[in-house]
């Protein structure tokens, strides 16, 4: 129901839209950024790579099946905000724990009901992303976009300090390959999939020093997702660097698929509104197979930056050629620019958690 | 891999008839289908038998069969045209089914001709319940326990061994689940299995573990050559298994899943589809969910395009079966683009960013003695889909679209009593959302509602919104209610009509739609873009809500709007959706932009490329009146559209909205049975002796006073709904007092009854100037059988010249009397030689597809050019009036007695078919005409 307290989101272009507050009450700023799944708004909300933004989802009845600890990607949201078209406050279905208002309330999460999300996703589509605050404690529009405008950009921003863990910790205790996972924000479905192959995964600290994590004789090497600018990452782009020199196989998702790009020395751009969705067809060129595949990325590897003597171009996006893959020659690694592991999303791409371990069984 | 070009020529195989179970929706995706091959060059060769389709017009396929979809006609033709390919999961079951029985004879081997779209293997392991039981069984897919039983013994046998009663029985090979259903007693599963096993062409019926109550989910899945396999929608059905999915008030996407279990039920859908085979093309997945424990099982698959894959694609914008035909012949999806957005590929899946509903419509008062429960097999005769940017909204949408007196969930009368709505609850029925608010309004609880209906609480949720939102209303007057308040009523899709009805004040529709609009609270035109907006689309293709950005541009083009006919049902079908169609084109031929509006997800005209603009929105006055204000069109053509738009045309013209043809003054004056006798009887023109009457009293009187027999039915209704013949004084006290109790307050017309009389129909165009009369249909059936019913034999077999020269003079008169531009379709009787006029219809008739079908003249498209100032007389000099009908052409009617055994197959002057086919003979012994003939004396013997 439309009753409740007032909110506003307010663009940094000076687009103010009413509606009423979900979830906690407050205020929260960051870059304002859109979400075609139909389903999974629960996995959206607690990916870490989405740190930071105010998440819209376009499916406009949000909440519906309330929440459970199950469809968590971390242990908290990690969204800034949420805004929709038509919250649930009600909600219905066997695996569900409580409603999602509560589990917002219960993390402090800001969010937004009953605003035109379409015309805004349209707005953003022709604009580019901005920045914007979502508030129900402060109604002034003026007074709001202001703050917008003064929210750093995302653009130069380091942010996977800000959700990786600082101390390592073991994931999963399989007698398979040793896995060394570098997290700057790691999804948790990614190590739950490498749990499920057998696996033995520790999760390192974003900035753990090398030896360390080579001390603990890892068979292979995991570079996770995130957000934030990889290009605002130099220490971690040094690390990328010094792993591939070590030459054991490395496995980049997203973030991690960036920094590797970088380290061959090829260009990233941020782009005009980045992929997020769960519905991106992916084209594996090695097997002209087609992958439905989860994207959120708001950089990509230039495709004309790729030295053809140090990778090759593996995987395509269908729908604008977006460079989504990547398969290294000058050291052994894979790296895909979308989400393998889903959650939310297909799980058309899972084979590619197995490729890296072939090349680790192969090494 | 690109086109195949080893095949060069292409037999694609309809579906026939129209039949419960098997609609219009095979029209939309046959005719997508051949649109789709002839424009990769492709030779399309087609067979069908049902002339009202727009797949058999001339301009679809190359070739064009009207014959029956029987083996003899499809050998005969693959003789004649050698195709190298054979199509045939466009045409429904009766497609499948006649290509399946041909593969077994070896027909096609033996012709070189390869079935492409689908593997018949396929399709036997799909239909075969037990070898399909096994294959899922070998692959890991849960299914509801059940087995096979042969007789009625063993059928008691698993039942005890399920655990007993419920259990569901279902005939294997039966269409639309005929003679399927849940079994609650020992005496009902005695007479079901029984039933089931003489319906199944093999003699077998499963017996079934019950998932009633269960969550039932669809979805539509595409897989082309590399094995590349999408999703291009998930349903959800509101209503619970136990109601066949046709049955069922279905929504898209599914709203109830969490991304897990929506995965699940994803890769179990793609496992599915490439365990039973390697085909190219369309595929259907249902599944059942425990509301309590979530457990999934498999329900069935269905290896061709569907009535939901029609759905699908009007809900997405994916366009199934054009994209499914293009991978039967060797496109992969990657190859292909979205021809929504024209930039991004085929080979994704839609997201959306609104809700769809489907409500099915059904017929149930046409058959008397009818079980209107809702059960396994299918009943509904038509449907309609809404879109709004919440499931309120398009609930109420849909529930404007339906047609059956509603201005939208309810909130426009007072609400049935609580016995009635405890009553109405108990078992699954066609109002049962309805039915649901109501109970909410009585101050049920979701739980107790829960507990007897078992849809899923947050589909309750959403209603009891509703009915919140009606609390807010109700009480305040239209100058103390806020714009909020207002705005939160239109965003739950409530109609003008329903708002003033629910406010305390007495106020009109007219008023509140005032003074929203000085509120400047005007809805808002969305695209269906198949992106939820990520990518700028150009599809034309829009849907009205209360949001605040409008992406409709209203071009600077004179522009005509095309009004649709609406939910199919009996009486009013596909035939105007083929006028529709013709006028769209027509009206574009014309220079103007053509606009459609309608309902109807089954039909071509929806289909977003036909018209330069489709809304997609019911055909309700206030809808269509805020797409009017928003585009201004030049006119409106509201001929084609059956009851419908016509109904329509009154206060449009009131409005001072031009009606494009004939006016709304004459349309009034034809309508109006007293004016209309008058126009006659100034013609010089017979009619039978009749009288109006609006109590049993007056009506006897009436009756004594023109003559006995006499006929008897309310007026202004659809397909003769309520008529009945009436001998003698106590049939008319009957027959008035059942209509009186159907249609309260409805005034009712005797007709003094022509006995023996030879029924005549005729349809025609007028210019201003002249009058073309495009056919003259004899029917068989002595007149007392509703038109729609008859076989009609076009030209007349047994009418002496004089009487035609009669009909063709009195036609003409009227047509000019009544100064028609564009259609008109008079009834006449012939009664010993004398020719009366019973009605005339200035507008396209059901039998307008027939005629153009039988003689080659695009009737319903010269129409539309007369109409918009085109003139016989140049369309004559171009060849377009042409007949090229050298034999009879029989339009027979066809019908689904089979899906309501317990009703009296017994034909009147209400109409009861819902389907039709065409023959052509060249002799009068053709059994063609010969079995309709011998019939008819035994109505004349009666």
């Amino acid at each position: 129901m439309d009753s409740g307290r007032e909110s506003k989101l307010a663009l940094a272009d000076g687009t103010v839209v009413t509606g009423r507050a979900v979830g906690a009450h407050g205020e929260a700023g960051g870059e304002l950024c859109f979400n075609t799944s139909m389903t999974g708004y629960q996995e959206i909300l607690t990916d870490p790579s989405y740190h930071g933004q105010i998440m819209m989802m376009t499916y406009p009845h949000i909440g519906n099946y309330g929440a459970a600890d199950r469809d968590t990607e971390a242990s908290r949201p990690m969204v800034a905000a949420l805004a929709v078209r038509e919250f649930s406050d009600r909600y219905s279905n066997s695996s569900a724990e409580e409603s999602l208002d509560n589990y917002m309330l219960r993390h402090g999460l800001v969010g937004i009901s009953g605003v035109d999300t379409r015309r805004l996703v349209l707005h953003i589509r022709k604009r580019g992303v901005m920045n914007a605050v979502v508030s129900s404690v402060d109604t002034d529009p003026q007074s709001l976009v202001a703050k917008a405008r003064a929210w750093p950009s995302m653009e130069g921003l380091e942010l996977a300090s800000r959700v990786s863990r600082d101390q390592p910790y073991d994931a999963a205790a399989g007698a398979g390959p040793r896995i060394a996972v570098y997290d700057f924000g790691v999804k948790q479905n990614i190590l739950r999939t490498f749990a499920g192959l057998g696996c033995r995964v520790r999760v390192f600290p974003h900035d753990a020093p090398l030896p360390d994590v080579a001390a603990w004789r890892p068979d292979g090497f995991f570079l996770s997702n995130g957000p934030g600018d990889p290009r605002a990452m130099p220490e971690a782009l040094a690390t990328t660097q010094a792993i591939i020199r070590l030459g054991q196989p490395v496995f980049g998702i997203c973030l991690g698929h960036q920094l590797m790009a970088l380290a061959e020395g090829f260009v990233v751009h941020k782009m005009h509104v980045g992929h997020r969705g769960a519905n991106h067809p992916v084209k594996n060129l090695a097997t002209s197979r087609v992958e439905v595949t989860t994207q959120n990325h708001g950089f990509a590897v230039q495709a004309a930056s790729v030295a053809s003597t140090s990778a090759a171009i593996s995987h395509l996006n269908l729908n604008d050629q977006t460079v989504e893959g990547l398969r290294f020659r000058s050291f052994t690694g894979l790296s895909v620019q979308y989400h393998p592991e889903a959650s939310p999303g297909p799980h058309d791409s899972r084979y590619l958690f197995e490729e890296f371990l072939r090349l680790i069984n192969q090494g | 891999m690109p086109r195949r070009t080893d095949i060069e020529t292409i037999l694609l195989i309809g579906s026939g008839p129209i039949v419960i179970g098997q609609a219009c929706e095979f029209d939309y995706s046959g005719t997508q289908a051949c649109r789709a091959l002839r424009a990769e060059g492709y030779h399309v060769v087609l067979i069908n038998s049902n002339p009202a389709t727009i797949m058999t017009d001339p301009m679809t396929a190359d070739k064009v069969y009207l014959e029956p979809l029987e083996e003899e006609s499809v050998m005969r033709i693959v003789e004649r045209e050698r195709p190298d390919a054979v199509l045939p999961t466009m045409g429904g079951q009766t497609g499948l089914n006649l290509a399946d029985r041909l593969q077994r004879k070896g027909f096609w081997d033996a012709h070189d001709v390869e079935v492409i779209g689908v593997d018949i293997d396929a399709i036997h392991i799909t239909e075969d319940r037990q070898q399909f039981r096994d294959l899922m069984e070998s692959i890991g897919v849960d299914q509801a326990r059940s087995k096979v039983a042969r007789s009625l013994l063993e059928a008691k046998e698993i039942t005890q061994a399920l655990g007993g009663l419920p259990v569901v029985i279902r005939p294997s090979f039966t269409l639309g689940g005929a003679g399927g259903g849940i079994v609650w007693s020992s005496s009902e599963l005695k007479r079901k299995v029984r039933r089931g096993l003489e319906m199944s062409p093999v003699h077998e019926v499963l017996i079934e573990e019950s998932m009633y109550g269960w969550k039932e989910f669809e979805l539509e899945l595409l897989r082309d050559a590399n094995d590349n396999v999408i999703i291009i929608c998930a349903i959800e059905n509101v209503d619970p298994m136990g109601v066949h999915t046709g049955d069922s008030v279905t929504v898209a996407p599914a709203q109830t899943l969490t991304d897990k279990q929506y995965q699940h039920m994803r890769d179990t859908a793609i496992r599915m589809m490439r365990s039973i085979g390697t085909f190219a093309g369309g595929c259907n997945v249902q599944f059942g969910v425990d509301p309590v424990t979530g457990r999934m099982i498999a329900v069935e698959i269905n290896p061709r395009v569907s009535r939901s894959s029609a759905l699908a694609s009007k809900a997405t914008g994916y366009p199934i079966a054009k994209v499914a035909a293009r991978l039967a012949v060797g496109y992969t999806l990657d190859e292909l683009p979205n021809d929504v957005t024209g930039t991004t590929s085929a080979c994704f899946e839609p997201a959306i960013d609104y809700v769809v509903t489907k409500v099915p419509r059904w017929n149930f008062e046409k058959f008397e003695g009818v079980d209107e429960e809702l059960t396994t097999q299918m009943k509904a005769v038509g449907e309609v889909m809404a879109i709004g940017r919440t499931f309120t909204e398009s609930l109420q949408k849909a529930w404007q679209s339906l047609e059956v007196g509603y201005a939208g969930l309810g909130a426009d009368r007072e609400h049935a009593s609580r016995p009635t709505v405890r009553e109405r609850l108990r078992k699954p029925y066609w109002d049962r959302t309805l039915q649901i608010r109501n109970a909410f309004k009585h101050g049920a609880t979701i739980a107790e509602v829960q507990d007897i209906t078992k849809v899923d609480p947050w589909f309750l949720m959403q209603i009891e919104d509703i009915v919140e939102v009606e609390k807010q209303l109700e009480g305040h007057h239209l100058k103390s209610l806020s714009r909020d308040q207002l705005l939160a009523a239109k965003r739950r899709g409530f109609s003008d009509v329903q708002i003033a009805f629910l406010l305390a004040q007495e106020v009109t529709e007219e008023e509140v739609r005032a003074h929203r609009l000085a509120h400047d609270m005007r809805p808002a035109f969305l695209v269906v873009d198949t992106c939820a907006g990520e990518f700028a689309a150009r599809t034309p293709y829009y849907y009205s809500s209360y949001e605040d950005l409008t992406e409709s541009v209203v071009s600077d083009q004179p522009k005509v709007i095309i009004l649709g006919s609406g939910p199919n049902r009996i009486g009013q079908g596909i035939e105007f959706d083929y006028s529709c169609v013709h006028g769209v084109q027509a009206t574009r031929e014309m220079g103007y932009e053509a606009i459609m509006i309608n309902c109807n997800p089954e039909t071509v005209s929806t289909d977003f490329d036909i018209a330069d603009k489709l809304y997609f929105e019911p055909v309700f006055f206030e809808r269509v009146l805020d797409i009017i204000e928003h585009e201004k069109p030049a006119g409106i053509i509201v001929q084609l559209g059956g009851q419908t738009a016509l109904k329509l045309a009154r206060r449009l013209t009131e409005r001072g909205i031009r009606i494009l043809g004939t006016t709304q003054a004459m349309m009034d004056l034809a309508e109006h049975r007293g004016k209309f006798s008058e126009v006659l009887a100034s013609l010089d023109i017979p009619f039978p002796a009749y009288g109006m009457a609006t109590s049993v009293y007056e009506a006897v009187r009436v009756a004594e006073r023109i003559g006995y027999p006499v006929l008897v039915r309310p007026s202004y209704v659809l397909g003769g709904q309520g008529m009945r013949i009436a001998i003698n004084k106590e049939e008319v006290e009957e027959c008035v007092t059942h209509i009186c109790r159907l249609l309260p307050g409805n005034e009712i017309l005797l007709d003094r009854f022509l006995d023996n009389g030879t029924e005549i129909d005729v349809d025609a165009v007028r210019d201003g100037q002249e009058v073309w009369i495009s056919g003259i249909m004899q029917h068989i059936e002595p007149a007392g059988v509703h038109s729609g019913d008859s076989t009609a034999v076009l030209p007349p077999y047994s009418l002496s010249e004089e009487v035609m020269a009669t009909i063709r003079r009195y036609v003409i008169a009227i047509a000019h009397r009544l100064d028609v531009i564009g259609l008109v379709n008079v009834q006449l009787v012939v009664q010993n030689e004398k020719v009366y006029v019973i009605e005339a219809n200035p507008r396209a008739s059901r039998t307008v597809p027939f005629v153009a079908k039988a003689t080659g003249c695009a009737v319903a498209r010269i129409a539309t050019r007369v109409m918009l100032g085109d003139t016989l007389q140049a369309l004559r000099a171009q060849g377009a009036l042409e007949s090229t009908l050298t034999r009879y052409a029989i339009k027979e009617p066809v019908f689904s007695w089979d899906k309501f055994p317990e009703v009296r197959r017994e034909l009147g002057p209400e109409m009861k078919s819902t389907g039709e086919a065409i023959a052509f003979v060249d002799t009068l012994t053709d059994s063609h005409f010969r079995r309709p003939y011998e019939l008819r004396n035994l109505y004349l013997s009666r």
